[in-house]
């Protein structure tokens, strides 16, 4: 004990600035949510499943052989802002640096301070598993010639919050990397209008009101950031990890920023609008989810406390169905954070429900309470089925 | 030779409803905190799916959930003078397994013992003189109501209990109780809604002048978050409770109550399917140091501690403490000794009525809904008159209406074939019942002790239960049916069956998991295995946590109790053992 103790003031005493430092660059490991794919330890290995391939996240801790031990502050700051490593390697953009190019050098200095103060991992990691010819890195240089031009994210015109939310979002938060749909050559398209990656449907956040968050208000945006939950939905699958790794542990005046500018990002053309000619899968899909799903989300698709709401769920209203159909099959487990601790989980269906009886009882919970969104067809169903068996 | 681990400041044996409680309670307090157990892991969505757990044959029929008897088996004999033979199926009592134990397959019944009770051989002593309960080996448990009443309090609002107050600080409420013992505040939630039978068992009850009242349940009444900041939903009433977990996080279990916050925890380690062989005293056995444990590879491991806290089972507590040698061997022949003695049951008898025009729809049903009356419950009522002591609860409950094994029929019935079947489908809405859950008191000769000849697939003695229902006990019971008898008379059924308690325990068929004793709190160290703090006389580092500490067994549920002594000792742990190691009450 007191030895512990003792070596607590020593590093106290000697060494106050660096202490600050790291703090503040823990934060920016936060902002970043480089958790989010280097995992809880930073040691790498998070695959992430591409249309090009695979690719496994990197060990960053400061490990020699097997880490980061090696770069010096200038190639982190240059891996971080121009997706060049050490002896001129292109990083793919698996690595968000097109955002992390906004981030100014001090605190991707204070980011490297925290960086180097982690415990060293050895854990060697075979990243680059991509399929040919993605796995030629200088094609990199070509994709960064075309679709690196990191666009100015501030405006004058707004708030200092709105300005730090901007920043936060299109910067160190990458929120498009995962909510802005790509084109054919992954680069992010039209901002946060949502997308389909790794089997979910990363849903639309401009303030579009079917698809969109445009029913929230910015305390249900804080909300929602900080706890994982909210009256209009709960977090699970890959945003579960963002919460939890990255955003529940923001402070709150950051939330209220991203809030601020979520809130006033122009609204997406929409999910296309509700469904027509679909009498005979709504009248199906209603029997069905009285058997199955009222019990936990109510007759009036409410939810309750602890069960995310059906209505208004914006979740639930995406153009795509990837999410909905692959929750119902597979089940999901919500995030758990300090404050909303109990991360309860949907339990898959997928063993008992039929092809058709997913797909109706979809069409009709995207066509229920005021919900409008496209119907789901059988065909749509089996294809996610498939995938989700191909995957595990 | 097993692998020493690194030492912790506490080792929890078993990760049920105690051991979660404990954890909990620890952490909290900053200790570093490992606990050990035997069975799997099991979580809400994954392990309960709610689109499968209704599965009768799966759960109920084949007792998925439970212990299998060859991981542990015990033997099992009616009195001393016969050889007792293992169990090839738990039938009489069914213990739990896996993260949650028992509490993941209870029925949530969340009952307080009474003051009485706690000081019961004081209390009826001082109302009947000292002769009045000869022969029984009732004893005082130490702690008294004042000091506990905040503990079932903790628990209750863990649980989320919904149910309705009889007595806050001595003033009576309408529509509770009359005869609980008084608390400090309401139930953290009104009571279930209630289902027809009961509805009309309540109105029968007040007619006759008694006082029914919602039982305390743990399946919640409606939407609610914890102290721990956990939510919980709103009971179904889908039927699948008792045998069964629940997957709609509306049953009270440590699954729905603690673990998401437990297992977020940084100084908490859980380690699942890891057995403990025993607890490692010091040479001259004064103190713990370590615990012994398999992990599912079979290999052996030690886990040194500061603090042992052995929070299994009732009857796999005193079982450890005898594989351990913490305290002595109960002798019935001598009364001497005090780890085995003092094993209690329930005593219980039912009624079951059946009508020609009823509309019952017992598949609205949940583990802990109905109506009771506890006019003839512990010492509720005079036994002045009486030739025994004790009482019972007498509760219409509405559990279930499944299809296998709920199948009343009429006596005389066909057993099979197309008129079997019209008999099962008259039975089903026409049946409803009611039962007494009568007290189980100690006798010199029920006790638990390690069987001679029988060993688990370790090589270590199984535990030997020896066990008869006291003529005091059965007297009781026989009272109860007769009150049943008088119970039935308003309802004016077509059929009426009264059952009555035979002498001779029968370990086959189901009767109850309410075992208790065998490791018992109290005040004197020659007649107890824990003080009042529920620390081993012997070895002051070990905590037995459990219904094995209590002195008697009362005509409720345990759980209630079990869940606030753990909260007690482990407020002792953490507010005065960690600050003061060591014995808390000098012996």
């Amino acid at each position: 004990m007191s030895k512990t103790l003792w070596a607590a003031v020593f590093v106290a005493l000697s060494v106050p600035a660096l202490a600050a430092t790291t703090d503040a660059g823990k934060y920016q490991v936060i902002l970043g949510d480089c958790e989010g794919c280097h995992g809880k330890d930073l040691a790498g290995g998070v695959v992430l499943e591409t249309p090009f391939g695979r690719m496994v996240a990197p060990n960053i801790t400061p490990d020699k052989e097997t880490g980061i031990g090696n770069y010096t502050a200038q190639e982190f700051n240059l891996a971080m802002k121009r997706g060049v490593a050490p002896g001129g390697k292109r990083l793919y953009p698996a690595m968000p640096y097109p955002y992390y190019a906004h981030m100014p050098d001090s605190d991707v200095s204070a980011m490297w301070d925290y960086l180097r103060s982690v415990k060293a991992v050895k854990n060697r990691v075979n990243v680059n598993q991509l399929r040919f010819p993605f796995n030629l890195r200088v094609l990199m240089r070509g994709w960064n010639a075309l679709f690196f031009r990191p666009q100015p994210i501030a405006d004058a015109s707004k708030s200092a919050e709105w300005n730090r939310g901007s920043y936060l979002v299109n910067g160190p938060g990458h929120c498009g990397a995962c909510h802005a749909p790509k084109n054919a050559f992954g680069a992010d398209k039209r901002a946060l209008t949502g997308t389909s990656l790794q089997g979910w449907f990363a849903p639309d956040l401009t303030s579009e009101h079917h698809a969109g968050l445009g029913s929230w208000s910015r305390v249900d945006m804080v909300e929602y950031l900080e706890t994982g939950r909210n009256a209009h939905s709960l977090a699970s699958g890959p945003m579960a990890e963002a919460v939890e790794n990255s955003t529940s542990r923001m402070t709150m005046a950051d939330l209220d920023a991203m809030a601020v500018y979520l809130k006033d990002v122009p609204p997406s053309k929409g999910n296309g609008g509700g469904a027509s000619g679909i009498d005979a899968q709504m009248k199906a899909g209603a029997r069905a989810y009285e058997l199955s799903c009222v019990a936990c989300h109510g007759r009036d698709g409410k939810g309750s406390a602890l069960f995310p709401p059906l209505a208004g769920n914006a979740a639930v209203r995406q153009v795509r169905a990837d999410t909905v159909v692959r929750t119902v099959l597979a089940g999901a487990k919500a995030v758990a954070t300090p404050k909303a601790p109990t991360g309860p989980g949907m339990p898959s269906f997928g063993w008992r429900l039929t092809d058709e009886q997913v797909a109706n009882i979809l069409t009709y919970v995207r066509n229920n309470w005021g919900n409008q969104a496209p119907a789901i067809s059988p065909e749509t169903v089996k294809r996610i089925r498939s995938e989700l068996h191909s995957s595990s | 030779m097993a692998r020493v681990l690194p030492k912790r400041d506490a080792v929890i044996i078993g990760l049920g409803w105690t051991g979660s409680i404990l954890a909990q309670q620890l952490t909290d307090a900053g200790l570093n905190v490992v606990a050990l157990e035997r069975g799997p892991w099991r979580d809400t969505a994954t392990d309960f799916n709610i689109a499968y757990m209704q599965d009768e044959l799966r759960y109920a029929i084949r007792k998925d959930l439970f212990l299998k008897p060859s991981v542990e088996a015990m033997t099992m004999r009616n009195n001393a003078g016969q050889t007792a033979l293992p169990m090839r199926d738990y039938g009489s009592f069914l213990p739990g397994d896996g993260v949650g134990g028992a509490g993941v397959h209870w029925n949530g019944q969340t009952w307080r013992f009474w003051d009485s009770d706690f000081s019961i051989k004081t209390h009826l002593t001082q109302r009947y003189g000292a002769a009045k309960i000869k022969g029984l080996q009732l004893q005082d448990w130490g702690v008294t109501w004042d000091e506990i009443e905040h503990s079932f309090d903790q628990y209750e609002y863990i649980c989320g209990t919904s149910g309705k107050a009889g007595n806050i600080k001595g003033q009576i409420q309408p529509g509770g109780n009359p005869f609980e013992s008084p608390r400090s505040r309401d139930y953290p939630n009104p009571p279930l809604r209630m289902p027809y039978a009961s509805t009309l068992f309540a109105e029968k009850m007040r007619e006759l002048g008694h006082h029914p009242f919602p039982l305390p349940s743990s399946n919640l009444s409606r939407a609610y978050v914890n102290p721990l900041g956990i939510r919980m939903g709103e009971c179904t009433f889908c039927g699948f409770c008792e045998r069964f977990a629940c997957g709609n996080y509306s049953k009270a279990s440590a699954q729905t109550t603690i673990l998401p916050v437990l297992m977020k925890k940084p100084n908490f380690e859980l380690r699942t399917d890891s057995e403990v062989l025993k607890v490692n005293l010091t040479q001259d056995g004064k103190m713990a140091r370590s615990v012994t444990f398999l992990d599912a590879q079979g290999v052996e491991y030690e886990q040194p501690a500061d603090v042992v806290a052995v929070c299994a089972y009732a009857l796999m507590n005193v079982r450890m403490m005898l594989l351990s040698k913490i305290g002595t061997q109960y002798d019935p022949v001598s009364g001497k000794g005090t780890v085995g003695r003092n094993y209690c049951y329930q005593t219980s008898a039912g009624a079951r009525l059946m009508f020609d025009d009823k509309h019952f729809n017992p598949f609205i049903g949940a583990g802990a809904l109905g109506q009771t009356i506890d006019d003839f419950q512990g010492d509720g009522f005079d036994h002045s008159k009486l030739d025994f002591v004790g009482g019972a609860g007498i509760s219409c409950t509405v559990s279930n209406g499944r299809p296998i094994s709920n199948r009343p029929t009429v006596p005389g019935s066909p057993r099979w074939g197309a008129k079997w079947k019209q008999a099962t489908v008259d039975g089903y809405q026409n049946s409803m019942g009611f039962g007494s859950q009568g007290s189980s008191y100690p006798v010199r000769e029920n006790y638990l002790d390690l069987d001679p000849t029988y060993t688990d697939r370790h090589g270590r003695p199984l535990l030997r239960i020896t066990f008869d229902f006291p003529d005091n006990d059965v007297r009781m019971s026989h009272y109860m049916s007769e009150q049943l008898e008088k119970l039935t008379k308003p309802f004016n059924a077509k059929y009426t069956a009264v059952a009555r308690l035979q002498k001779g325990w029968n370990s086959v068929p189901y009767q109850s998991t309410h075992n208790t004793g065998g490791a018992i709190m109290g005040t004197d160290p020659t007649t107890s295995a824990v003080n009042k703090y529920l620390q081993s006389w012997d070895v002051p580092n070990v905590f037995v946590v459990g219904a094995s500490a209590f002195a008697h067994n009362a005509g409720m549920n345990p759980t209630g109790t079990v869940g606030a002594l753990a909260y007690w000792a482990a407020e002792a742990i953490t507010t005065k053992y960690i600050k003061s190691p060591g014995a808390l009450v000098p012996a």
